[in-house]
């Protein structure tokens, strides 16, 4: 394994690169305008969030790679995120349900780490917070309206959570990597967010009149790398297409 | 060329033309990004802040920030980047919010919603989206006039 902060930093920067050019598909064709705008925006947040990440990961290794080495030239086996951003987009409710799983726990993630020994890490993530604060409000927002609407969207909505729910385990796994970022004080131990983040999804479940389902099954290997899903390849191939076929052009 | 260090003052002076490229009728001090000017020998350090992380106007800032200081004589410039404290929508000038309504954008409001609506100034308004065409903006609708516009996000 490599420097265990390298490998922290890449987790958090493929989170939001993946899940950010995820949204980012939706631009042009959402339901709305209004939708496309906000989901625009926050694939902006998420890929400004990235090359902050990415670039201290880029920094904190010493090898001149700096965010978009690593977001373009980096194949599926040395992505970090966690399954859960890699899955398909699906309909929009399938979307906003997989942000508002992931913004519940990245927001309570970033608060912690405003706490980071390291300075750079609590930067970030003060910046980070206040964008995703608004993430969160609009994701908890649409999963209620739409869980709690007609009985197609609450159809869709609980179709959803079924599908995705599987995948909300492996963010509060804690590994090896962890344990060393929580030795240095840079980082929490995931698993100790685990029961605000249950509470917190109760409560919006029980207003979106949408039931979890009773498996606690966790699909894993995406934030060590282990095993992706086959979504995360195909992903990446179009995300990195301009770097294959024309390595290192630039703008 | 400058053969003397013009004073900070000047150096404020001279960023306070400078006007946001997506919002031009407020500057960047009135924005509130420009965190720091300071000499360090004979190099002009200028801080500057993101509004968002992910705002495609920040590198073209940084252009505008440069043009206008190479512009005044300045030879030896560097731009930092500060990400701590993050920027908050209370370093907007007094100025720059009156600047903002006059142009049609409701200026930020701790209660988290425009006061009124910047063309009638009736308080009957109502949000159409948390996200607006910038990052920095939300849509709202004025239920009196029946006009939409931009509202400043308060962060």
């Amino acid at each position: 394994m490599s420097d265990p902060l390298f490998e922290f930093l890449c987790r958090l920067g493929d989170n939001t690169l993946v899940l950010g050019h995820r949204v980012s598909e939706w631009c042009g064709v959402a339901p709305v305008l209004e939708e496309d705008i906000a989901l625009a925006n926050v694939a902006l947040d998420l890929i400004g969030q990235t090359q902050l990440w990415l670039g201290l990961a880029g920094e904190v290794e010493g090898q001149g790679r700096d965010a978009d080495r690593l977001a373009f030239h980096r194949d599926v086996w040395d992505f970090r995120n966690v399954l859960l951003v890699e899955q398909p987009n699906g309909d929009f409710g399938q979307t906003m349900m997989r942000q508002f799983l992931f913004d519940s726990w990245h927001l309570s993630y970033l608060k912690a780490l405003m706490s980071s020994s390291n300075e750079q890490i609590a930067a970030i993530a003060e910046k980070s917070v206040k964008e995703v604060t608004y993430h969160l409000e609009r994701s908890t927002d649409t999963v209620i309206g739409l869980g709690d609407g007609t009985e197609e969207s609450h159809d869709r909505m609980q179709k959803a959570l079924d599908r995705l729910y599987p995948y909300v385990g492996e963010m509060f796994l804690s590994d090896d990597v962890d344990a060393a970022m929580v030795a240095q004080g840079i980082a929490p131990d995931p698993t100790t967010l685990r029961p605000a983040f249950d509470a917190h999804l109760a409560q919006v479940l029980g207003e979106a009149t949408l039931t979890k389902p009773a498996d606690d099954f966790a699909h894993k290997g995406g934030k060590t790398g282990a095993r992706h899903s086959e979504h995360l390849g195909h992903m990446l191939t179009q995300m990195q297409w301009l770097q294959r076929a024309y390595p290192d052009a630039t703008w | 060329m400058v053969t003397e260090k013009p004073t900070l003052e000047t150096v404020w002076d001279w960023l306070s033309a400078v006007p946001d490229p997506e919002i031009p009728v407020i500057s960047l001090t009135d924005l509130g990004i420009i965190r720091d000017v300071s000499w360090e020998e004979d190099t002009l350090v200028v801080t500057v802040t993101p509004t968002y992380s992910g705002c495609p106007a920040t590198s073209i800032i940084n252009l505008d920030i440069e043009t206008a200081l190479r512009g005044h004589g300045i030879e030896k410039l560097t731009l930092k980047r500060q990400l701590s404290p993050a920027w908050t929508t209370d370093w907007l000038s007094e100025a720059g919010r009156a600047k903002l309504e006059d142009y049609g954008i409701a200026p930020p409001q701790p209660a988290g919603g425009p006061q009124h609506c910047p063309r009638c100034k009736s308080s009957a308004v109502e949000k159409i989206s948390q996200f607006g065409s910038t990052p920095c903006k939300a849509q709202w609708r004025c239920t009196d006039c029946m006009e939409p516009f931009d509202y400043f996000k308060c962060i």
